[in-house]
């Protein structure tokens, strides 16, 4: 994709400042379709019809949203410390959206080609933390103060399973690229590192239940990591009001909402990235190519979206220690357990 | 806060005595939070200041009295008997139906009326449907208060048919003034029976529905069960009722045990907790009991459907109720427990002296003592199974 810009533009800023603003035409427009995915989904899971009036079945509602959380006055509290709760909701986005840079959307598009694609993703996503606890402790609010260091606590517990059950998906290919890990999954469902990978049979075959636990555990620990149902801890709305975020108002609050959408998108993607062949097609060679991988990616990330969104319409809330305990003590120990075999099979 | 105060001693501090390489004490100080009046949890404008370590509840005292009416008083400056009907209404807002019903029995009682068969049966319909409602909100905001938010609107929905009825027979959809000394302010309009049949026969599904969704989930069960445990003997000495103090297996149930109305007519079972998933008077038993109510008041409803009379729904009383000097007290069984009125007269036309035992003010009394020592979460568990309603804990 640079390469392509910079024949077009030469060597100038403005290809830098073009090429990191690229995931944003896809993360803005889905953030509106998610909202309403969000909405839709949980007003028909309990009887309801959520918005009816904006548009056609209210599809505008999200826009309108947005219109007027423009408008709200961004109100910051007396005794907060000004800066760091102004900077803060842009640094939480900022590690989410850094981490689309390394996400293979297409075969033909991937915002940087870096070999440690994968590695990247999981150090700047980390950077999402700071943001949160610079929130809870700049709002000067005990409620925030709350879920900004439950957060802490939750993301960084849940980043071990998760990179865990990433090196399972690495090992197997060889390569924390995501286009190569992509790449690697051509030719077919049956390709897929969930259900083994382009091994031969029997190697398949014995990889196969570890590569179904990694997946499971990469997808659950990718829900904790954006704080979501069971585990939105950080905001649990009926314990601590509404977490780091209490304080926040109009576009501040709206860019953390933003955040989440776009994280949630973002786990999808690895998750689709590495276990169920990135953008490669199901079927084999039939509707593969450029514009149909970009397809499939999409499809595929968003059947996870819905997947998040009907798990939080459905499940209560785990307590924090039931949360760490789920993560120390049941995930770890399961991927230590694939990360053995899986090196063992594929030894021998 | 800047009183300074004893804490119980019985709490041991918990992060340990952490000790950097200097010697110096590591110990982290505890932080007081202000849980409400204006938080999602609470039920209503119940302010708790609650003493933290970490994440570990040390010591909570509720504070009360936001929504003050000053219903007591109030009474006692009626022109009339009747008058005090519709401040009962507003008490505990979610079963209006059983607070009326509890003073126009005291009433009742006191001036010895007999009310025609036909009315005591619209009005065990009426206050076990009415006890429905009450539990399908106790039920819906649990759920959301541990975080899972589509049992709420279901049982918002099933609640709303419920209402439906209500509306039809009164008017009102909330508070009724329904049910008045001597009788009722409007018979059952047609088409009534029929339609409240249908409820019941809808209504019975969506029970295991809820259980399926809620009750039995394992997250669910994990967060509730062995947390905040009543054990009954504290129950009892606290004067706690209801489905709380059921739910820590004291089979007691003033619809049996000091009968009113017809209930001994029906075939019914009081349900108590189990401690079928962890301790006997945990949270969770504490809710399922509540669950279980429900299922028990379809059948009594459906029994007070089936045998309902024909007649007057006013008992003949003189035109301006002026009981003898006298005193009484009168219990019933509310959603939320013993509800009872105490009311002096003095032979005038409105009571001398009218005192409520809110069951929800004396069940919020235990709260302190159970959940001592719990996580910040439970806490929020152990309101939440309390079932409180603010508005009849400050009346």
């Amino acid at each position: 994709m640079y390469e392509l810009l910079h024949d077009l533009l030469g060597d100038s800023l403005l290809v830098y400042v073009i090429g990191a603003a690229l995931p944003l035409l896809f993360v803005l427009p889905f953030a509106v379709v998610a909202v309403l995915l969000e909405m839709k989904v949980s007003a028909h899971m309990q009887d309801r019809v959520a918005y009816m009036y904006t548009g056609w079945h209210g599809v505008l509602q999200p826009v309108a949203d947005i219109l007027k959380l423009l408008q709200k006055e961004d109100t910051v509290p007396a005794a907060a410390d000004k800066f760091l709760f102004r900077l803060a909701p842009f640094l939480v986005f900022m590690g989410g959206y850094a981490g689309f840079a390394a996400l293979p959307f297409s075969s033909a598009y991937i915002g940087s080609n870096i070999d440690l694609g994968v590695f990247y993703i999981l150090a700047v996503s980390s950077l999402a933390v700071i943001g949160l606890m610079m929130a809870g402790w700049a709002s000067n609010n005990k409620w925030s103060l709350f879920g900004a260091m439950r957060s802490v606590a939750q993301i960084i517990s849940y980043e071990i399973p998760s990179a865990l059950s990433i090196l399972v998906a690495v090992m197997i290919v060889g390569s924390l690229n995501l286009q190569e890990v992509s790449k690697f999954q051509e030719g077919g469902i049956q390709n897929w590192i969930v259900f083994g990978g382009p091994m031969p049979l029997l190697q398949k075959l014995l990889l196969l239940p570890f590569t179904i636990t990694a997946f499971f555990i990469l997808f659950l620990a990718g829900i904790a990591e954006v704080n979501r149902t069971p585990f939105d801890l950080p905001e649990a709305e009926s314990e601590l009001v509404q977490g780091y975020n209490t304080e926040y108002s109009g576009m501040k609050f709206a860019i953390f909402y933003l955040a989440e959408f776009a994280n949630m998108f973002l786990v999808s993607g690895i998750v689709v990235s590495l276990y169920l062949g990135g953008w490669t097609s199901p079927f084999g060679d039939v509707m593969s190519g450029p514009i149909w991988s970009f397809f499939w990616f999409v499809v595929k990330g968003m059947f996870f979206v819905f997947l998040q969104v009907w798990i939080r319409w459905t499940l209560p809330r785990l307590r924090v220690d039931q949360l760490m305990y789920t993560s120390w003590k049941v995930l770890t120990p399961f991927l230590f357990v694939c990360i053995f075999a899986v090196g063992l099979i594929l030894v021998l | 806060m800047t009183e300074t105060r004893t804490l119980p001693t019985r709490y041991v501090t918990h992060p340990g005595e952490l000790k950097t390489s200097s010697g110096r004490s590591l110990r982290t100080d505890e932080m007081i939070i202000n849980m409400g009046p204006q938080h999602p949890s609470t039920h209503g404008v119940l302010r708790l200041e609650v003493v933290l370590d970490g994440e570990i509840v040390v010591d909570v005292i509720p504070h009360i009295g936001y929504l003050h009416r000053c219903f007591e008083k109030h009474a006692e400056h009626m022109t009339n008997y009747q008058q005090v009907i519709p401040y009962c209404d507003r008490m505990d807002y979610l079963s209006s139906m059983n607070n009326d019903w509890a003073y126009a029995l005291a009433v009742e009682r006191m001036m010895k009326i007999e009310v025609p068969p036909r009315v005591e049966t619209i009005r065990v319909i009426m206050a076990e449907l009415q006890r429905i409602a009450s539990h399908l909100i106790a039920v819906g905001t649990y759920g959301i208060d541990m975080g899972a938010f589509t049992p709420f609107l279901w049982a918002f929905r099933d609640r709303e048919r419920i209402l439906d009825l209500f509306e039809m027979t009164c008017g009102a959809r909330l508070l009724y003034n329904y049910i008045w000394i001597g009788g009722l302010s409007h018979d059952l309009p047609p088409g009534f029976v029929d339609k409240a049949k249908a409820f019941c026969t809808y209504f019975k599904p969506n029970i295991k529905e809820l259980n399926d969704l809620l009750s039995y989930n394992e997250i669910f069960v994990k967060r509730t069960a062995n947390v905040g445990v009543l054990p009954a003997d504290v129950g009892i000495n606290y004067g706690v009722s209801g489905p709380t103090l059921r739910g820590s297996g004291v089979n007691w149930d003033l619809r049996r045990d000091d009968p009113y109305g017809i209930y001994d007519k029906f075939e019914w079972e009081v349900q108590v907790g189990k401690g079928e998933r962890g301790t006997l008077g945990d949270c969770w038993d504490r809710y399922i009991v509540r669950v279980r109510e429900m299922e028990e008041s379809v059948r009594i409803i459906e029994q007070a459907l089936a045998v309902l009379p024909e007649g007057n729904v006013q008992a003949a009383i003189p035109k301006r109720i002026r009981p003898d000097s006298a005193e009484i007290y009168v219990r019933t069984e509310t959603a939320r427990g013993e509800l009872g009125f105490y009311v002096v007269s003095d032979g005038t036309a409105s009571p001398y002296r009218l005192k409520a035992r809110a069951p929800a003010f004396v069940n919020l009394s235990v709260l302190p003592e159970i959940s001592r020592g719990c996580m910040l979460a439970d806490l929020v568990a152990i309101v939440g199974s309390v079932d409180i309603v603010l508005g009849e804990v400050d009346r």
